[in-house]
């Protein structure tokens, strides 16, 4: 497969390595003269010393024949309008962005970029496996809408646990719970329902209010 | 008009001072706290420190009650990514992104953000000078001309003051 690797730092230079030794084809789009150079000593002819966020440059690159655009900047705007221009310019029929503040991987995805990876986010969620506290877990935007999922996990001690749906307040925020999974059973979400420490709940809100959400249910 | 501007250079400071003396209730939002001594002409500007790209940094600056938002950093992809928050998350009605690079900015046109680019705005303009067509650029040039003799003046009355 063809892959436009936009970005050539260490996340870039070690992708574009490890596909090349995996027999994928690659080009590495890299702004920087030197470390262009370097790549190129380091893999061969697979650069080229140009901004990936121009969309002229991608399609140098030949974006228009990659099965995948993947941006891995250190600069998350930048990432999204590599990843907007591949899709719109280039109709690339998939585009991976990484991630670097995990807050931003909800705007993205509601922004239409679906597939991203937050490193940051992987190494928390290795270390919440071993916190008590609960997990809160935006899962994906509803298209059109201005709505996301969330799932979250009742912990001890949080405002949330032992409490009646009614009485958490997600409703003023235009916030909805959809459903409780209590011990990999679905329940329904009335007012009066008591939430259990170790509930999944899946919650319905405004992207904007996710904060206040987390407040709602952690504190 | 409730109105964000994001980033405080030359053109945001310049402009928030307009839109402050039209009546308009303006809040700036720039990561530079050195940057807000570009806001001349203001009296009654909010400044915010804060990231136009973040969430945060946007709801406090009360993006949910902005009729307009403008992005104006140096940085055309971020100003993409705050215009695009702050119209798909918040759905701003009026968004404006200066977008330099003309390329960008005629995609992202199509997606209910106005951009504009200072390359081929300022471009077209000069060569319509040099070739000595006043059409192009009269209005503009008289408003601009118009906005400098009074900030000039001002200069001279906090001078005199002293």
């Amino acid at each position: 497969m063809y892959f436009l690797v936009a970005g050539g730092g260490e996340v870039g230079f070690h992708l574009s390595k490890a596909l090349l030794e995996a027999g994928h084809e690659v080009m590495v789009l890299e702004s920087d003269r030197r470390r262009a150079q370097f790549i190129q000593e380091q893999l061969g002819s697979v650069v080229l010393n140009a901004p990936a966020d121009e969309g002229r440059y991608q399609l140098e690159a030949g974006c228009r024949r990659a099965d995948a655009v993947i941006a891995v900047t250190g600069d998350d705007a930048k990432n999204l309008v590599i990843c907007q221009l591949a899709l719109e310019l280039c109709k690339v029929g998939r585009v991976i962005a990484r991630v670097n503040d995990p807050k931003n991987e909800i705007v993205f995805k509601t922004l239409g970029i679906n597939e991203t990876i937050s490193s940051t986010r992987v190494l928390m969620s290795i270390i919440e496996q071993e916190l008590p506290t609960g997990g809160f877990l935006p899962l994906m935007p509803l298209t059109g809408s201005h709505l996301e999922l969330i799932e979250a996990e009742i912990a001890a001690g949080t405002p949330a646990a032992g409490r009646e749906v009614r009485a958490i307040g997600l409703s003023t925020h235009g916030a909805l719970i959809g459903g409780i999974v209590r011990r990999g059973e679905i329940l329904h979400a009335h007012g009066d329902t008591k939430l259990q420490v170790g509930d999944r709940i899946i919650v319905f809100a405004p992207t904007a209010v996710e904060q206040e959400v987390r407040k709602a249910l952690f504190g | 008009m409730n109105v964000i501007v994001v980033g405080c250079g030359r053109v945001g400071g310049f402009l928030a001072g307009l839109l402050d003396k039209g009546g308009h209730a303006v809040t700036v939002v720039d990561k530079d706290r050195g940057a807000f001594v570009h806001l001349i002409g203001a009296t009654n500007v909010t400044t915010l420190l804060g990231d136009g790209t973040d969430m945060e940094s946007l709801r406090r600056a009360g993006i949910e009650r902005a009729d307009a938002f403008l992005a104006l950093t140096e940085g055309d992809n971020r100003n993409l990514m705050s215009a695009q928050i702050a119209k798909e998350i918040f759905g701003v009605k009026r968004v404006i992104a200066k977008v330099n690079d003309p390329i960008r900015a005629e995609l992202y046109r199509g997606r209910g953000i106005q951009t504009f680019s200072r390359t081929t705005i300022l471009g077209t303009l000069l060569e319509a000078l040099l070739r000595g067509d006043t059409e192009v650029g009269e209005v503009l040039l008289q408003r601009s001309l118009a906005h400098e003799r009074e900030l000039s003046a001002q200069a001279e009355g906090v001078k005199a003051s002293r």
